[in-house]
């Protein structure tokens, strides 16, 4: 691997700013433009930067694979939690109100909670496709003379 | 490229409209990842392209066809930014006027997607995860195969 300095330089200043960013719109987002989905794309570029410069090895060290796997089923697990919190609590499915006392409280809590399952969904997916595109093209690269005599 | 500075454009547009969500989305999605994933699938594939035989007339026919009736339609729209309009009349001004007292937060747009439309977003995070199946459903089956030579094939996940 070429040492490519400046860019990693870079890259190591930048992606925890990313990641911050991501995050600040993440939970910031009731008050300011943002929310799950641009939260969860973003903190998913700063990793595929990271993936890109050091490699889908050291990037894959990070998060596994196992662990997007997992998560991503998470996010809309949260999000279905807390519809059927709701419904438990005595309310219609995705109805926040009975979650709290206060009524606006409680709707704060649940656009929070549904939009951070949103967010883990939306970032996990995003670095899955990219994972699995790289892997493809790598396997390729590497395995093209084994093909022919390993068809099972 | 040019998908990406359009999107990146269309971002600019957005914020210069003060759509800053959709500003956000768009600068993220279309002109981040989306060119990211194009060119990733674009080392997947071949370089060469075929050859087009001959100009296909009945498919110009087509979209021609399709593209003057839809011009057409337009026609019938609604003034831009007549305070009468449908879009400004129905549920909106509810929207406008109710979020803060229901909610308490300053954010139309979060509120509207999370909290008044929660169901959607939930079958749009249901999309996403869908997508990401699908990817792995095609691409992911064989990943283990140079490694697992002396153990056995093993499956990649749950």
């Amino acid at each position: 691997m070429r040492s490519n300095g400046i860019l990693r330089i870079v890259a190591r200043f930048l992606i925890p700013l990313i990641m911050l960013f991501a995050l600040y719109i993440q939970f910031h987002g009731e008050y300011s433009p943002g929310g799950g989905f641009q939260a969860g794309v973003v903190f998913a570029a700063a990793w595929i930067l990271f993936a890109l410069i050091y490699g889908l090895d050291a990037a894959l060290d990070v998060i596994p694979e196992r662990a997007m796997y997992v998560l991503m089923l998470l996010g809309v697990l949260i999000y279905a939690g807390v519809g059927v919190a709701g419904v438990i609590l005595g309310g219609h499915f995705l109805d926040y109100r009975p979650l709290l006392d206060d009524p606006q409280y409680a709707q704060q809590l649940g656009i929070v909670t549904v939009e951070l399952g949103i967010g883990i969904t939306v970032s996990t997916v995003t670095m899955l496709i990219f994972t699995m595109f790289v892997q493809r093209k790598s396997e390729s690269l590497e395995s093209e003379p084994l093909e022919s005599e390993e068809q099972d | 490229m040019l998908f990406a500075i359009y999107s990146l454009l269309s971002a600019a547009l957005f914020a210069v409209l003060d759509a800053g969500d959709v500003a956000l989305t768009e600068a993220a999605v279309g002109a981040g990842i989306s060119t990211i994933l194009m060119l990733a699938l674009l080392a997947l594939v071949p370089r060469q392209e075929a050859d087009a035989p001959r100009p296909n007339w009945p498919a110009l026919a087509v979209v021609a066809l399709t593209g003057s009736v839809l011009i057409y339609a337009t026609l019938d729209f609604p003034e831009f930014g007549n305070p009468d309009n449908p879009v400004q009349t129905h549920v909106g001004p509810y929207y406008v006027e109710e979020t803060y007292n229901d909610m308490g937060i300053p954010n139309m747009v979060a509120a509207v997607l999370a909290s008044y439309r929660s169901i959607d977003t939930m079958g749009e995070g249901f999309v996403i995860l869908t997508a990401g199946l699908a990817v792995y459903a095609l691409l992911g089956g064989r990943r283990r195969r140079p490694k697992a030579k002396t153990t056995k094939r093993e499956n990649g996940a749950p």
